[in-house]
Formats: C-alpha cells, sequence, structure tokens
C-alpha cells in the first residue's frame, strides 16, 4: 500500500472514521437505488455497473443514465455528466498533495476524488492525516459504491416497480443535503434558484438533459465574489 | 446507453481529475475561475434536484417523490446524519404512494 497500514490507520482519529463510515452506508444506499432504478428502468445490467466503476461520480451517473431513460440522446447525457464532474477539475488541485507524488499513486488516487473524499481530506490540516484521511474515504466509497451498485441491479432484476419502495426520492434528496451547504452563499442561492425554475419550466418542451444545461443561465444571478473576502476553498462551498 | 458513450464520460471526468495531482506544480487556476466552476456545480445540482424531484419525463412527478425529498432536505438541514436523511426521505414517498398519493 501506499503507506505502512498501521501508521496509516493510528493516523486517523475514531471520529473521522464513524464520518466516513456514515457517508459510505449513505453512498452505499444511492449505488443500490442507481442499480436497481436503471436496470428496472430497462437498462442493461453491465450499463450502472460498468459507468459506476469506471465514471464513479453518482450525480453524474444519475444525471446521464436519467437523460437516456427519458429518451435523450446520448451525446446529451455524456455532456450533461461532464458539465457536472468539471468540478472535479479544482477538486484535483486542491487535494493534490494528499494523492501523491509517485506516478502510479496519481493514477489511482485520481480516480478517488469525489465530492465526500475532497471534503473529508479538507477537514485534516496535517499532511500525513490528509494523505490517510483521502486514501481511506476514497477506497472505503469505491468498495462500498460499487458493491452496492451491483446489490442494487440484482434487486433491480427482481423488484418490478422500484418507485414502490420510494427510491426515486433518494437520489434527489443525497444531491440535496450535498448542496445545501453551497446555498449559504447569497450569489450562489440566487443562481441556483433562478436555474432549477428554469429547468423545471423548460423540461416539458425540451429533449431530456437539455433542462439541467439551460439552467447554467442562472449563472448570470451569481454575481461577483464578496469582494476578496479569503475565497474560502471553494471545494467547502460545494460539498 | 452506448459503451462509447460511458467511455466517453469516463475519459473526460478522469482527465478533470488527473489534472490536479499532475499539474499542480506547473499551473494553477485563478481564482476566478474556481469560483466561477463551484458556483456551476451548485446551480447544476440544484437544478438537477429540482428536475429529479419533480418531474417524470416531460410532466409532473406526482406528490409522493417531492413530499420525500422535502422531508429529507428539512432533516439535512437539521444536521441529521446522513443515512437517515436517504431512508426517510425513500421511506415516506414510499408509505404516501402506498396510501395512494401518485
Amino acid at each position: 500500500m501506499i503507506l505502512d497500514m498501521r501508521s496509516f490507520w493510528r493516523t486517523l482519529d475514531h471520529g473521522s472514521l464513524r464520518d466516513i463510515s456514515l457517508v459510505c452506508l449513505a453512498d452505499a444506499i444511492v449505488g443500490a437505488s442507481f442499480g436497481a432504478i436503471t436496470v428496472s428502468g430497462g437498462l442493461h445490467p453491465s450499463v450502472p455497473i460498468t459507468m459506476s466503476v469506471l465514471v464513479f461520480a453518482g450525480g453524474a451517473q444519475f444525471a446521464a443514465a436519467g437523460v437516456v431513460l427519458a429518451g435523450g440522446s446520448p451525446a446529451a447525457a455524456v455532456l450533461a455528466g461532464l458539465v457536472l464532474n468539471a468540478r472535479l477539475l479544482p477538486y484535483g488541485f486542491t487535494v493534490a498533495d494528499a494523492v501523491g507524488g509517485r506516478w502510479w499513486t496519481r493514477l489511482l488516487g485520481a480516480q478517488l476524488i469525489t465530492d465526500e473524499t475532497v471534503a473529508f481530506t479538507l477537514r485534516q490540516h496535517e499532511r500525513q492525516r490528509r494523505r490517510a484521511t483521502f486514501w481511506a474515504c476514497g477506497l472505503a466509497l469505491f468498495l462500498c459504491w460499487n458493491v452496492a451498485v451491483v446489490l442494487g441491479v440484482l434487486a433491480g432484476a427482481v423488484m418490478r416497480n422500484t418507485g414502490d419502495f420510494g427510491l426515486d426520492a433518494a437520489f434527489p434528496t443525497v444531491l440535496l443535503a450535498l448542496v445545501l451547504p453551497s446555498l449559504a452563499d447569497r450569489g450562489t442561492r440566487h443562481a441556483a434558484l433562478a436555474g432549477a425554475v428554469i429547468a423545471v419550466a423548460a423540461t416539458p418542451f425540451l429533449p431530456a438533459g437539455l433542462p439541467v444545461l439551460l439552467a447554467l443561465a442562472g449563472l448570470v444571478l451569481a454575481g461577483r465574489p464578496a469582494a476578496t473576502v479569503a475565497d474560502p476553498d471553494p471545494v467547502l462551498e460545494v460539498r | 446507453m452506448p459503451l462509447l458513450a460511458i467511455a466517453a464520460l469516463a475519459a473526460g471526468t478522469y482527465a478533470f481529475r488527473l489534472a490536479g495531482p499532475v499539474f499542480r506544480h506547473r499551473m494553477r487556476i485563478p481564482d476566478r475561475v474556481q469560483r466561477l466552476l463551484s458556483v456551476a456545480t451548485a446551480v447544476l445540482l440544484t437544478a438537477l434536484v429540482a428536475t429529479a424531484a419533480l418531474t417524470q419525463g416531460h410532466g409532473f412527478a406526482g406528490w409522493a417523490r417531492p413530499a420525500g425529498v422535502l422531508v429529507g432536505g428539512v432533516l439535512a438541514v437539521r444536521r441529521a446524519p446522513f443515512p437517515v436523511v436517504v431512508i426517510a426521505a425513500a421511506a415516506t414517498t414510499a408509505v404516501l404512494r402506498f396510501s395512494g398519493v401518485p
């Protein structure tokens, strides 16, 4: 492994481990609902499974699969997913030191960069701890997410209607929980609400996938950043 | 969804992720761009929440789903643990549907 495993675990305190497991559990529920919803919606089981390993970004996966399930084009699905994942670019710079310096840790670690791993890593300030947190959280989430998706796929194959279990409410709820803290900023909130209204209003008229992209028009309301108030880590806002 | 589309999404996503760890010593992202990306993310996620909660295809999704999301949202604001938030939302929707709410 990247570090001696014993010192690795000792670096993480109980609180962090507990928080990481709670997020793993929540993401597992969402992963399972992703697998179940996509398969019962008519996609081949290989689609959610391949996507979860290769893309490993819940929001983009749901967005892309949602576009396809609603009858949109694959191109619109890819575009929606990529726009959503553009946020991973600044994330990568923020946690670069925790990912490590060797070429193979960079190649592997990059795939583990998500909202959750970045949020947890940012809580730590000491270098060794940042590393331990990044890798522990990233690996645990990768494992939980993909196992849960496979289980969800199996369940979805036998479930006649995932709606009976309210699974369709799980995804928007997780996104809402993730985005809530960033809405504390006034400019962001205005832009986000305007975008949401635009997207919902456009849904009856536009092909699936486009309304969400159209929401970006709300950005004009974002305004200027609050002077130079030491722009807090952008990633923390978005978590 | 064709494999090619999944591959394209995966490749683009991986490129976004890898840029930081590879180029952090050679370049940095301007603050304005960082701010723009973080607001854009919030805008997209919020739009995704709204459309996923309220719409199905080109129409209204019914009341059960947004009601569940609302319950989850209130719990999230009150800082309930993540799993509780998600389960409460799904359970609310399930119970409403079971009682005949569309």
